[in-house]
């Protein structure tokens, strides 16, 4: 799709928000990683053929009929449970009536007036160590569409010479956890926004009910802003109505998140500072200009036609079973964050960092594969997030995993491989060289420690540097670092520099 | 007795005798097969029952049935006996339109359970039956592909919206055929062609597979030309279905035998109310007449009758037709041309231009005023007038019904108000055309069993009046046991059934 220019002034962030005070709320859906779809049989998985996991119920033939996936529905409410919801008793399925070519029934099975899940809360952490609670109105269960792939021409829907459908993601589970409107954040609501969608996107992965990956679009997220004036200090901010708000679409990655909420503050700013109103509208947002531009006005929304889905009985989970699924429940987010950094003995600004490299699940795992946090973190915070941010790429997304780390620091631990050495296998790994041991066999990187070797270069660079040599004959042991350094330097940085300097040592006649 | 091989006289006989003559070997079930296959090409010309005839899969399967018979191996009750089904469930292999323009061409990849179970009943399938299109009709006039015609005389309607398979009965095309029913279609078409339809408990026969008007409503079931024959084939489709969500668990009630007990043993002890509500105003004098007297027939076979009263039957025409198209608009949303069926394009590009002439040119008048009416029963705004207001109704109906069978065992009435109309006499007139349905739309709405049989031909037109018995959800055996009872008491007032007395629409090739 190709974006149009974005058109009219947008204001700095910071300066929109000296006179307008930011409302949010964010939509989030979650793919369930459930073995199949949620009303057939199908195989639920990311990447097949297209039309290959496809059956007459999620392609809507004539005459099929669709059954709850009760997995699916263990999935949503343990979910529920997780952000502190209720569940309902009963719940009943809607459908939400619809003409799109990837909405196979023209009708998708949601939920509308009684949702699973309902009135709930999440603690989001902060950079610097605040907890802010957000309010979740309702969190639901209903399937995915299929994927339309517009084809020639333009290349977008309208201008394309013909569009293809592809069904495999029809009928996906999805759960879709609204916010209640969050307000109050002022200059920090872009980094709420991106901290609760990071936190939801960790209890996700924790309950274990999706892979929570941004880039697949199994956590895909829905921005809703407006700007209302902001009061002078003292006064009642929540006097002032809120104001007409734009809901950006697919926005899929946590910068991305954060980077909407900058353009939206600054566009809507822009409009209103210079007496324009701001329409109710959808907005789409690209990735590539860090803007949106308008899609479907609120003004002309459809009218969904919503009524219970006669197809499907009520979902009516038995509090025995409610308990049940409380007991499964893992360690809240912020929780988790807070007795981690305990354990690992990291300060509160090395844990800042780490939060907010999003970095706390990798090195957990790393922990786990066994090094040491100190280590872990030096090289997901030093090496990788240095590598990431080169590359405009979320740490996660490189293309190396913890694993890939414990065997590095192993070889390191073992003195098969030096700071030096171990950097380059890392680059070989992110290069897609193969795992970090298959890089050093590969590139032939081990440290040399062969004696004989060692001696002729030491020899070598003492007889380049007589001067150097008699002071450490003379017991000024601290100038043997420059033989060191030149021995390093000769052997491509690939000697043992501990051995290195014990011959120098040894032909000194000196003790270290 | 068939004493010999000739077509016409097997395919008079009911199921349960072209079984035990397979059984005896009298003949076999590709001479039966085969003999109603041959009435349907020596008939269909007047009839038009039939949208696709399968002669070579029917034979395949009768020749298979024959020849496991010949081995000696085990087979099902009904196996060899044709059957006729309804085109709005899907059979694989084999053309299913619905009755729609719209669905012209499909063939379907898979098959319905009930088709399922057919084929596991080794019945040959003698083809797909004409109805009003995506069954919304009492006539077959909203048929894509042309009406039936009521053999009893040609120029006047068979009911619907399943008149091909109450027509195929009567015309003794098949004798068996399966219905469905989301507000009469499987009764009103038995009462106007003297034939038998069951509308089972809602849940009781597998929607999977059946193309669906309104999901809350439909429901398939047995059509026949006996009580007996109509348990037979009740036993075969009936039982819980893990594809069907609203499928009920139950164990499918002893029909079979309720109905054997029905007509060996009579109603002794057994309640029946007459519904005060569907007998007055609007049922013509012929109906009341032969429904008095078949009460007199209950009696006899020494049920006690009282009248009782449903006051909220007076809402259900109203209610029925808001729930009914607000759930068909969303059904019939699916007919989009994107994934089959027929698809229109005029060449302007857009995909929401494709789907607006497909559906205006594979659509017939009643469907799109049903569309038109459920989109805005449902729209914001209106869902809680309409919508909403219907479903209170709903449960007003089965409040009544539950306070009637506090008292009695069953509830009956005409099925009908009338006799079968002419074609074309209501097409124009929907409101007139919607009042054929008065006294079956309640069982829909509750979700109760109902059936039609035949209990005579009114005096003032010659053509056959259908009784309708209620029974309590889940209690289908009671329409039997009763229904039994009744048959038998009038089989011998008229020596024979009442089909004995059809015209036999001889035609000369």
């Amino acid at each position: 799709m190709t974006a149009k220019a974005s058109t009219g002034r947008v204001l700095a962030y910071e300066e929109a928000l000296e006179t307008f005070d930011p409302v949010f709320g964010i939509e989030v859906h979650v793919e369930l990683n459930t073995k199949t779809k949620m009303f057939c049989g199908c195989a639920n998985e990311f990447g097949a053929e297209p039309n290959t996991r496809v059956c007459p119920v999620c392609l809507g033939l004539p005459g099929s009929l669709p059954v709850t996936n009760e997995k699916a529905v263990e999935s949503a409410i343990r979910l529920g449970l997780a952000l502190g919801c209720s569940i309902r008793e009963s719940s009943r399925f809607a459908r939400k009536n619809y003409f799109y070519p990837d909405l196979a029934k023209d009708y998708q099975i949601s939920q509308y007036d009684e949702p699973t899940s309902y009135e709930g809360s999440l603690d989001v952490v902060l950079d610097d160590g605040t907890t802010v609670a957000i309010g979740i109105e309702r969190a639901h269960i209903e399937e995915d569409a299929g994927k339309n792939t517009h084809v020639g021409g333009t290349g977008g829907i309208q201008g394309a010479d013909h569009s293809l459908v592809d069904y495999n993601r029809g009928g996906v589970p999805l759960v879709e956890i609204v916010s209640k409107p969050i307000t109050g954040m002022g200059l920090r609501t872009a980094e709420v926004a991106r901290a609760y969608v990071a936190t939801l996107r960790d209890l996700v992965k924790a309950l274990e009910i999706s892979d929570g990956r941004m880039e697949q679009g199994s956590l895909r997220a829905d921005v809703n802003l407006s700007l209302r004036a902001k009061v002078a200090p003292g006064e009642d901010q929540d006097a002032i109505p809120f104001g007409k708000r734009s809901e950006t679409k697919n926005v899929n990655s946590l910068r991305a998140i954060e980077k909407a909420i900058h353009h939206e503050v600054g566009r809507q700013a822009a409009l209103l500072s210079a007496g324009k109103p701001v329409v109710q509208e959808t907005r789409h947002w690209h990735e590539d200009t860090n803007s949106t531009t308008p899609g479907r006005s609120k003004e002309e929304a459809e009218d969904y036609r919503y009524f219970p889905e006669p197809d499907l009985m009520p979902i009516e989970p038995s509090s025995a079973w409610i308990q049940e699924l409380r007991a499964t429940l893992p360690e809240p987010p912020a929780k988790r964050r807070a007795r981690l950094q305990e354990e690992w003995g990291f300060a509160d600004l090395e844990m800042r960092d780490v939060v907010a490299a999003d970095a706390i699940a990798l090195i957990a795992d790393t922990v786990a594969a066994g090094v040491a946090p100190q280590a872990a973190r030096k090289w997901w915070m030093g090496e990788l997030a240095r590598t990431a941010k080169e590359q405009s790429v979320e740490l996660a997304d490189l293309p190396v995993t913890p694993t890939d780390i414990a065997e590095l620091q192993g070889l390191v631990d073992s003195g098969g491989l030096n700071d030096k050495l171990a950097r380059q296998a890392l680059a070989g790994t992110l290069a897609g060289e193969g795992s970090p041991s298959a890089v050093v066999a590969a590139r032939g990187l081990a440290v040399v420690s062969d004696d004989s070797a060692l001696e002729k270069a030491v020899d070598e660079a003492l007889a380049a540097q007589p001067e150097v040599f008699s002071k450490i004959r003379e017991g000024k042991v601290a100038a043997a670092g420059a033989i060191v350094g030149a021995v390093m330097k000769a052997t491509g940085g690939q000697a043992d520099a501990g051995r290195v300097r014990e011959i120098i040592l040894k032909r000194a006649g000196v003790e270290g | 007795m068939v004493t010999n091989h000739n077509g016409a006289s097997i395919t008079r006989l009911t199921a349960q005798a072209m079984a035990d003559a397979f059984e005896s070997g009298k003949f076999t079930s590709v001479q039966a097969t085969q003999a109603a296959l041959d009435r349907i090409a020596a008939v269909e010309g007047d009839v038009h029952a039939f949208l696709h005839v399968d002669a070579e899969g029917a034979l395949a399967t009768a020749a298979a049935v024959d020849a496991d018979r010949e081995a000696g191996k085990p087979l099902p009750p009904l196996a060899g006996v044709p059957i006729a089904i309804k085109d709005v469930l899907v059979t694989k292999g084999l053309p299913t339109t619905a009755g729609s323009r719209i669905l012209e061409g499909w063939i379907p990849p898979y098959d319905a359970t009930v088709t399922e179970k057919i084929r596991a009943a080794r019945m040959p399938i003698l083809g797909k039956t004409n109805m009003d299109e995506f069954a919304m009709g009492s006539s077959t006039e909203h048929s894509g592909f042309g009406p039936t015609h009521n053999p009893w005389d040609l120029s006047r309607i068979p009911g619907g919206s399943g008149g091909g398979s109450a027509a195929a009965l009567a015309a003794f095309e098949a004798p068996l055929a399966i219905g469905s029913d989301t507000g009469g279609s499987i009764r009103q078409p038995a009462s106007v062609t003297g034939t038998v339809g069951v509308k089972p408990t809602y849940g009781a026969v597998s929607r999977y597979g059946v193309i669906a008007l309104a999901s809350s409503l439909d429901q398939v079931g047995p059509c026949a030309r006996t009580v007996h024959d109509a348990a037979l084939l009740h036993e075969v489709i009936a039982g819980h279905d893990p594809r069907d969500s609203t499928s009920l668990p139950d164990d499918v009630p002893p029909v079979l035998s309720a109905a054997n007990r029905g007509r060996d043993h009579g109603l002794e002890g057994v309640r029946i109310g007459v519904i005060k509500d569907l007998t007055g105003e609007g049922f013509q004098p012929g109906v009341r007449q032969r429904f008095d007297e078949a009460i007199q027939q209950l009696r006899s076979a020494g049920a006690t009758v009282t009248e009782v009263s449903c006051p909220s039957f007076a809402y259900a025409l109203a209610a029925y037709y808001l729930i009914l198209p607000s759930e068909a608009s969303s059904n019939l949303a699916k007919y989009d041309a994107v994934r089959f069926g027929l698809r229109v394009d005029d060449g302007s590009g857009t995909i929401e231009r494709v789907m607006g002439t497909t559906r205006a040119a594979g659509f017939g008048d009643e469907v799109k005023r049903r569309i038109i009416l459920g989109t805005y029963a449902l729209s914001a705004g209106y869902y809680d007038a309409y919508y909403g207001s219907a479903q209170k109704v709903r449960t007003l109906i089965q409040r009544d019904f539950a306070d009637a069978f506090g008292s009695v065992d069953v509830l009956v009435s005409p099925t009908c108000p009338t006799t079968a109309f002419k074609l074309g006499e209501q097409v124009n007139d929907p409101l007139t055309m919607y009042l054929n349905d008065i006294a079956t739309i309640p069982a829909n709405l509750a979700g109760i069993p109902g059936m039609s049989l035949p209990i005579g031909l009114a005096p003032e037109d010659g053509l056959p009046v259908g009784l309708q018995i209620l029974a309590p959800a889940r209690h289908d055996d009671r329409l039997y046991r009763v229904g039994a009872a009744l048959e038998s008491a009038l089989i011998g007032l008229w020596a024979g059934t009442l089909l004995t007395q059809a015209p036999t629409l001889e035609v000369t090739p």
